[in-house]
């Protein structure tokens, strides 16, 4: 069988609410927008979820926080930044009312728990994209 | 409104991995469905497929299926990136507007096509998880998490609908998956994406399915035992997964309350639920009463889960214990996205 590569040869625009919260994420700053309820959404939400108003009023949250939920990754994929078995979790971020996805280095599942806390670990060359947070380790560096 | 019913249900051979290409697999059903309600490609006003590029990895890849139907004379069709049961709302709209009057609706997909937990990650966010590569089982399992924490699900509960899946599928030639499992041994399978098992993830498979719906006047002519489509509606949660309770599903629940699921007894569910603990979480939004309810009598999307195909033959699926008189009220769903994100649930009644 003959590979087929697939690409998206463009580059796209994020607009003033992602494009903000990626570029700080370049400089190791973690923001997100709060929502007409006083809810702090991280990743910031452009739009109110309820009532659709236009989020402008940005927080700053922690580096770390705390487990909602999460699941295992046995093997990663290619384009995972983990590349060894690893977990998924929803991490709702000192601060912030959301949780976000991202994935968390452990040593195995048995070092995983919801209500564990985390923190960011920053890949080593900064770039506006979700993935220069490279992962999440448990807050004491058990695992 | 006007009285639409389902009067045909055919699908086309599940397998794990078919040589045929899309138009291939489409064209027997096709041929089959026509004669099956004894009409002429002549009769169909309306022609709607669901599919998805993603999986062929092609784009545009859906207008080479206008091949199957026959492009002469012309024909006026339309596609949904999306599982057929979405083809079939546009087409149940079609024939409300009175711009048809019978409607040939199909979904198909080729799971085997590409590695699709991975590729179903493209449905996601595109800024700030699909470069994450989450890919859907984990999403799957952190909702089946949740779900479990929160005290609404119970591991014992998944496996038991994966051992009644099982043996029901056992009277279905048209599975991938079947069998007499204990659930206290399916219990004791190891995690393959913890807190799921292999057993709590659907059998992917390569399938076409294909219904035939038409308006009161007709339906008689088709089918003995229409299953007339008395509520239907389809909502959507939020994409941002950290801003829902995956251990239930709000949309879902909208679309049963707006649908009519709760006005009356429901005799048989078949819900699309392509992992175990699904089940669970619809019946309990949906409301309907599990210990009362026949659920997913063709073993549902555990056992056969041909993408795109899917959700359009629990509809079909749901239609036929109608048409065979098992049910007098049947409630039929489909879902689409992360952890239960878009739902479509429709009522048929045989009266």
């Amino acid at each position: 069988m003959a590979p087929l590569r697939l690409f998206y040869p463009y580059d796209r625009t994020v607009g003033s609410t992602v494009g903000r919260f990626l570029t700080s994420l370049a400089n190791k700053k973690i923001e997100g927008t709060r929502g007409l309820d006083g809810i702090v959404h991280v990743p910031p939400a452009e739009f109110d979820p309820a009532t659709g108003a236009p989020l402008t009023e940005w927080v700053v949250v922690g580096n770390a926080g705390e487990v909602l939920t999460w699941s295992w990754q046995p093997e990663p994929f290619a384009d995972n930044t983990l590349q060894q078995p690893f977990a998924w979790a929803l991490i709702r971020l000192d601060g912030a009312d959301t949780p976000m996805l991202h994935a968390v280095r452990v040593g195995s599942e048995k070092d995983m728990a919801s209500g564990m806390r985390v923190r960011a670990v920053w890949a080593d060359e900064p770039t506006p994209s979700i993935t220069t947070i490279m992962c999440f380790e448990p807050e004491h560096g058990h695992g | 409104m006007r009285d639409v019913a389902i009067v045909a249900y055919i699908e086309g051979q599940n397998t794990a991995a078919t040589s045929q290409t899309p138009v291939e697999m489409i064209v027997p059903v096709i041929h089959e469905i026509l004669k099956r309600a004894n009409v002429e490609r002549s009769d169909i006003d309306f022609w709607c497929h669901g599919s998805c590029d993603y999986m062929t990895g092609q784009p545009f890849s859906f207008v080479s299926a206008v091949d199957a139907l026959g492009a002469w004379p012309p024909i006026m069709e339309s596609h949904v990136e999306m599982d057929g049961a979405w083809a079939l709302y546009e087409a149940w709209v079609k024939i409300q507007t009175g711009e048809a009057e019978t409607a040939l609706v199909f979904g198909n997909g080729k799971s085997s096509a590409g590695d699709m937990n991975r590729a179903l990650t493209l449905q996601l966010d595109p800024y700030v998880v699909a470069p994450l590569w989450p890919g859907f089982r984990a999403l799957e399992a952190m909702g089946a998490r949740a779900a479990i924490e929160a005290g609404t699900v119970t591991e014992r509960q998944m496996a038991e609908v994966v051992s009644r899946s099982l043996r029901d599928a056992s009277d279905n030639p048209n599975v991938l998956a079947y069998g007499y499992r204990d659930p206290d041994e399916l219990l004791d399978e190891p995690m393959t994406a913890n807190p799921l098992r292999a057993h709590d993830c659907p059998a992917m498979a390569d399938g076409v399915s294909a219904m035939i719906m038409t308006t009161a006047d007709r339906a008689l002519e088709m089918c003995d035992r229409p299953a007339w489509i008395r509520g239907i509606d389809h909502r959507i949660d939020f994409q941002n997964l950290g801003l829902r309770d995956l251990g239930r599903s709000n949309s879902a629940a909208l679309a049963a309350f707006h649908a009519g699921v709760t006005k009356d007894k429901v005799d048989v569910a078949e819900l699309h639920a392509t992992h175990s603990h699904h089940e669970v979480i619809l019946a309990q939004s949906m409301g309907i009463d599990r210990s009362t309810t026949r659920m997913m009598p063709s073993g549902g999307a555990l056992v056969a889960n041909p993408l795109m195909a899917a959700g359009l033959a629990r509809f079909g699926q749901a239609a036929r214990q109608i048409f065979k008189g098992n049910a007098d009220r049947a409630v039929a769903h489909a879902a689409q996205g992360a952890c239960l994100q878009q739902n479509i649930v429709a009522v048929l009644e045989g009266n």
